[in-house]
């Protein structure tokens, strides 16, 4: 039963020493038979007119409010002073180093780039400097084959124009023996046809007829 | 057998007494310290709030074990809070609210625990929290920005004639703050607890009817459960609630104008 | 009527409060997830937000309930 729990407890503001209470719940001063009000309520909830809610109960507000100013004082000053400022610390330590090793890790991270980026200025350096000695080399070559092609070109030239002059060399001179034929052979004809005719008649006939 | 009454459970009984102070000759009107059921679980909450986060902070890890890792995150969670709900200013604040929240989710999470007692089911202990919070609202403010607190009260750019209607809703508003703030995690704890019991009650009485009781009893076993876990996520969230609801009425005594 | 079966019908009477909360809370949940759906990337920024709603919704619920407390208990 409730009762048998609570019997070997006191009840705040149901003491000996608080007649107050006692007069304003309207009993007997003597307290000790009486046990505790709250064995009544839970025998009864509603039946007595003194029977209290338990938090409602007026009797106990100054002693929890004495414990909670206490108590909770206490806690806070735990808190502000001791618990909390530490707790921040930890957290501050632990931003600071994350910070610095993020500083530091961006500080190595430029230096890479930056090695990076000079070996990239190097190399498009010596692939310039490669791409001119092989452009450079390429000219002289391509101007000295250039020059011996011209050489080449001038000579064979040269003697096209020589054998040109003398196939046009023999050509007139084969027009002229042409001419030379065919008057011999017109004056052959001729004296052997109507008699003596002179070489030079003969010529001019030829001629004659050759440019008709 | 323990009773199985919903009430009960919030009783409130003396363990010792240190006896009585300002008494007259009589013994009569004096003011009796007594350590009650009440008070020994308000001592273990900060008890276990202090030792863990001081112990589990003591190696200072660089990088954090899994219970440094609790108060951290938990620091955290509230410093952000804070933060963004009442600004960088409001990081003054930042150690009631912490406390706040701390005690209130473990005196909850303390009175989840089977025979445990729920410090935060006294309506005198919400309420209590609920005037520390709403005191330091309006002496800040005050020491603040003196008369200029009442601007508070006063939205800004509204025409005068609704200005006569709006400000008793501020002022009444500004009013059941305390009662609200008080009141809300009361009435959860202490509905959470009554109805967990009354389901709880239903096994037992159940049980005493014989076999087809016991059979029967499993349905509200069952709700029982589901009710604990409910009540543990109310129990996190009204805590949370209360100190969401602490930065945002910080917020307002540190930027009264709105 | 007894005084007592008077008091118990009023405690039943007051929580009749939080249905309207309980309509309150779920117009807020359901409205926090049908923008949420719309726009989940702004759905976290407004948490605490929702918190706030709900707190101060179930709060007035909360003082029905305490309200019939006070009627059955006191």
């Amino acid at each position: 039963m409730a009762s048998d729990t609570l019997t070997d407890t006191k009840v705040v503001g149901e003491n000996a020493d608080d007649p107050t209470i006692v007069v304003e719940n309207g009993e007997v001063v003597d307290t000790e038979p009486k046990a505790d009000t709250y064995a009544q309520t839970q025998a009864d909830p509603y039946g007595q007119e003194d029977s209290v809610f338990p938090p409602f109960d007026s009797t106990t507000f100054g002693a929890q409010l004495f414990w909670i100013a206490l108590t909770f004082g206490i806690l806070y000053i735990i808190m502000s002073k001791v618990a909390l400022p530490r707790i921040g610390e930890i957290l501050e330590v632990r931003r600071d180093r994350i910070e610095g090793d993020l500083a530091e890790a961006e500080r190595l991270r430029q230096k890479t780039d930056r090695a990076i980026e000079t070996y990239k200025t190097e190399l498009a350096d010596a692939r310039a400097k490669s791409h001119g000695i092989a452009d450079e080399t390429r000219n002289k070559i391509k101007s000295q084959m250039d020059e011996k092609r011209r050489e080449v070109e001038a000579d064979l030239a040269r003697q096209i124009a020589s054998a040109e002059t003398r196939i046009l060399k023999t050509k007139t001179d084969a027009l002229s023996n042409v001419d030379q034929i065919a008057a011999e052979t017109a004056v052959a004809l001729v004296g052997k046809l109507t008699g003596k005719v002179s070489i030079k008649t003969a010529r001019v006939a030829v001629n004659a007829v050759v440019k008709e | 057998m323990a009773p199985t009454d919903p009430i009960s459970q919030f009783n409130i009984y003396t363990l010792f007494s240190f006896g009585t102070v300002g008494a007259d000759e009589n013994g009569a009107n004096g003011f009796e310290l007594v350590f009650t059921n009440s008070a020994l679980f308000m001592v273990a909450s900060v008890v276990l709030i202090s030792s863990y986060l001081i112990l589990s902070t003591r190696g200072r890890g660089l990088v954090p074990s899994r219970v440094q890792l609790v108060s951290e995150i938990m620091y955290e969670f509230i410093a952000n809070m804070v933060r963004t709900s009442a600004g960088n200013e409001g990081m003054a604040f930042f150690p009631l609210v912490f406390s706040l929240f701390a005690f209130i989710f473990v005196a909850n999470m303390l009175g989840m625990y089977p025979y445990f007692f729920a410090v935060t089911s006294q309506i005198i202990i919400t309420a209590a929290l609920a005037l520390l919070v709403m005191g330091v609202v309006i002496f800040y403010g005050v020491w603040k920005h003196g008369f200029g607190f009442l601007k508070l009260f006063v939205p800004s750019g509204i025409p005068l004639p609704i200005m006569f209607i709006v400000v008793p809703i501020e002022v009444l508003s500004f009013l059941s703050r305390p009662l609200s703030l008080s009141l809300r995690l009361f009435g959860n704890i202490l509905a959470g607890h009554i109805v967990l019991k009354v389901f709880a009650g239903f096994v037992v009485s159940l049980s005493a009817l014989g076999a087809l009781g016991m059979v029967g009893s499993v349905l509200p076993f069952v709700m029982a459960v589901a009710l604990t876990g409910l009540k543990l996520l109310v129990s996190a969230l009204q805590a949370y609630v209360f100190a969401i609801l602490t930065s945002i009425y910080l917020n307002d005594a540190i930027h009264p104008g709105h | 009527m007894e005084p007592e079966a008077a008091r118990y019908i009023g405690a039943g009477i007051a929580t009749i409060g939080m249905g309207g909360a309980g309509i309150g809370m779920g117009m807020i949940f359901g409205n926090f997830l049908s923008a949420a759906i719309r726009n989940p990337a702004a759905a976290s920024s407004q948490f605490s937000n929702l918190i706030f709603g709900f707190a101060v919704t179930e709060a007035l619920g909360i003082f029905s309930l305490v309200i019939a407390f006070m009627i059955l208990f006191t």
